[in-house]
């Protein structure tokens, strides 16, 4: 079934591409409502041992964005469209039990609630042996050997006794734990960790996020950190892309986006930020609205019904109303979706940081 | 979990004592006398009351049911006083004066019949009905699953005694692809028996099938909205194990609850089954004796059902935790 050009361009190495390049990625879900459009055109890459945070609102495609590069996807009944290159080969092409030979293998994936993300019924001991067991010949003893190396490694207090513990005698540190020492145990060169933390108390979430600091240094891995909270990201990331309604609507440098982010709704992010001097509660500023049905999409910028600034974007320029903005660069590693001019954002950015920096 | 299974055990016992003491409640109210039963048209009162006082239903019913229980933990003699008394050695289920048969012999004589229709009829819908449903899972809303959806609905839409005529008129009858049923053991006539249960086996096969086939389709599906399942993905599983070792043995529980009280109400008799086939089981022996207003053996047939569904019910239980680790361990 396979054609020989598939066979050749699989083959081809690309030296000048980066290790994890996602090209046009577009996932739809068809549903009894409609056809969800959950991600549109998403294109972001990522040199070895580096660390992209993918930040936005609940449902704007981060975790399927994160399924779609696993090969996930299609089981859940997805429409997979783009590219998806790790370290030279195109994933998106791959017959099923190609992906699934380097899923947990080259690629791992930790999800957001390790209270249901372990199996129930089994040991985690046996759940991280079978991780092993699913890509390398060894045997059960020595893959439980390495089963506990590993427990130990993420920190698990008497890891002898825990390996055979079931997911519901443990803490949801310590099963978010369980998580990443299964999902390292085979050496993945890519982890997705899809909000690793929010399920977590905030004494624990640090903690976690350490540990995959730690893990990520030790290993070389290179890890894509999804999240909703812009403020996580400050310490872990070396590149920042937000995600709304589907689409990346700007992707910079970390510090980049903390110090010079143009898109309106980043800057409703940075503005949401809780602050530790005014109490964990206390968000500044969250966006007001929500985000547009996944099957109704606006026709123009999809954030117009929430923005403060459309009403400034010169006719020249388009309408926010109607004509879609493209991601476009805007300065070293910077690209931003919306119509406003360069300047006028920059002017807006610098307004609404330094009035945080102020308040803060 | 010892103490748990005592706790369960006495309450079961308890459970067994009111139950047999409704139905020997519920039948004395009955208008049908018993007595009155067993001489025919030419009966005088006298003989009706010598009757009665060796049916032992001239004494209140309390006492009649202290009797029963006394028969069953130390033996009991009936018809004390005339030259031929019957002695019922414990446990005695009581004494069918109308087949002139202890009522413990009369269902030892049907329960392996029983028994092998429900085992073999289980087997056979369990077989059937969890594969079909774990096929109908894998290829939810395509055409395979439509038509295995469809059939479940026509096998769960038709009636037991409708698949056993037609059964029978096809396939015996008909196209003489089998004898008529004759019930034997399978350790004398191996053939004739599988010859004899083949149809009955699908006739209760059907309509359970279809159950379980949907019962296990839904919780397959279910289960795969879980985030284990997607874990098990993530690590790279192939799907096959992902089914059966993840998703199956999630979902199992409600499919193991079914399953043990079905197989137990099943043991206690296929009235219709039994009766289409002629199968000499406990369905037919209870039918028989409500019919012929025969008490002792319907109150003895009560009991075994009733306790074979409490077992049934202790067993699924502790299935539970068998299946479930979070059941057993705290
Ligand atoms: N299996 C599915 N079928 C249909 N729609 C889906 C499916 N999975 C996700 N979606 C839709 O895709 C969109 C994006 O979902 P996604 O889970 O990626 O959001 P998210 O950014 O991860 O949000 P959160 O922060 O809540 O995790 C949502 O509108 C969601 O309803
Ligand atoms: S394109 Fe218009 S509506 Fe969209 S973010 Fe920019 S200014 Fe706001
Ligand atoms: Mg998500």
């Amino acid at each position: 079934m396979i054609g020989v050009e598939e066979v050749e361009g699989r083959a081809q190495h690309s030296p000048e591409r980066p290790f994890l390049s996602v090209e046009n990625l577009a996932v739809q879900f068809k549903t009894e409502d409609g056809i969800v459009q959950a991600v549109d055109g998403v294109s972001f890459s990522l040199e070895r041992g580096k660390t992209l945070a993918i930040v936005g609102e609940s449902g704007s495609g981060k975790s399927v964005t994160a399924q779609a590069v696993m090969g996930l996807v299609k089981a859940m009944g997805g429409i997979v469209s783009g590219e998806i290159w790790l370290d030279g080969q195109e994933l998106n092409g791959l017959s099923p039990a190609e992906v699934q030979a380097l899923r947990g293998a080259e690629m791992a994936m930790i999800f957001q609630d390790p209270m249901s993300s372990l199996h129930p019924f089994y040991r985690i001991g046996d759940q991280i042996v079978e991780a092993i067991m699913a890509h390398r010949k060894v045997g059960k003893g020595a893959a439980r050997k390495e089963a506990l190396e590993m427990l130990k490694h993420v920190g698990i207090p008497a890891a002898e006794r825990r390996i055979d513990a079931f997911p519901h005698q443990l803490s949801g540190g310590m099963r978010q734990r369980v998580m990443i020492a299964m999902a390292l145990i085979n050496s993945p060169q890519l982890l997705i960790a899809d909000e690793p933390t929010t399920a977590l108390d905030v004494t624990v979430q640090a903690q976690i996020l350490e540990l995959i600091r730690r893990l990520q240094g030790e290993f070389g891995t290179t890890v894509i950190m999804i999240t909703h909270d812009l403020g996580v990201v400050a310490d872990v990331a070396d590149d920042v892309a937000v995600m709304y309604a589907a689409r990346i609507v700007e992707q910079a440098p970390t510090s980049e986006t903390y110090y010079h982010a143009q898109m309106p709704y980043t800057l409703g992010l940075l503005a949401s930020i809780p602050r530790m001097d005014r109490g964990q509660q206390d968000r500044l500023d969250p966006i007001p609205g929500n985000p547009p049905s996944p099957i109704h999409l606006p026709p123009g910028c999809v954030f117009q019904p929430r923005c403060k600034y459309w009403e400034q974007v010169p006719e020249s320029a388009g309408h926010c109303k109607t004509d879609r903005p493209e991601l476009l660069a805007s300065g070293a590693g910077h690209s931003v979706r919306c119509l406003l001019p360069t300047d006028a954002r920059r002017q807006i950015s610098q307004e609404v940081l330094q009035s945080l920096r102020g308040e803060g | 979990m010892a103490g748990y299974v005592v706790r369960r055990v006495v309450s079961m016992t308890l459970l067994l004592f009111l139950l047999t003491l409704t139905v020997f409640f519920l039948f004395n109210m009955m208008p049908a006398d018993p007595a009155r039963l067993t001489c025919g048209k030419a009966c005088s009162p006298a003989i009706i009351e010598a009757n009665r006082h060796h049916l032992e239903l001239d004494i209140p019913p309390i006492e009649q049911y202290q009797r029963f229980v006394g028969g069953i933990f130390f033996g009991r003699t009936f018809s004390k006083d005339t030259p031929r008394p019957i002695e019922c050695e414990a446990p005695c289920l009581g004494y069918s004066f109308l087949r002139n048969t202890e009522v413990l012999t009369l269902i030892a004589r049907a329960a392996p019949v029983t028994f092998w229709l429900a085992i073999g009829g289980f087997l056979t819908w369990m077989l059937i009905g969890l594969s079909l449903g774990i096929v109908s899972a894998l290829t939810r809303g395509r055409w395979v699953d439509r038509t295995i959806m469809g059939i479940a609905l026509v096998g769960y839409s038709l009636p037991s005694f409708f698949i056993g005529l037609v059964l029978i008129f096809f396939v015996i009858l008909d196209w003489n692809l089998l004898p008529f049923p004759q019930w034997t053991t399978p350790d004398k006539d191996l053939g004739r028996f599988l010859q004899t249960m083949i149809l009955p086996w699908i006739t209760i096969a059907t309509l359970y099938a279809a159950f379980y086939m949907r019962l296990t389709r839904n919780q397959v599906l279910e289960v795969f909205g879980e985030d284990y399942i997607r874990t098990a993905r993530a690590k790279g599983l192939p799907e096959r194990v992902v089914v059966l070792k993840h998703a199956l043995r999630a979902g199992l529980t409600p499919i193991v609850t079914a399953a043990g009280l079905d197989l137990a109400g099943l043991l206690g008799g296929a009235i219709i089954t039994e009766n289409i086939y002629s199968l000499p089981g406990l369905g037919s022996l209870s039918i028989g004796a409500v019919l012929a207003s025969d008490l002792p053996v319907i109150t003895g047939i009560t009991l075994v059902t009733a306790s074979l569904i409490i077992f049934a019910n202790l067993v699924v239980d502790l299935l539970y935790a068998v299946v479930d680790p979070r059941v057993r361990v705290g």
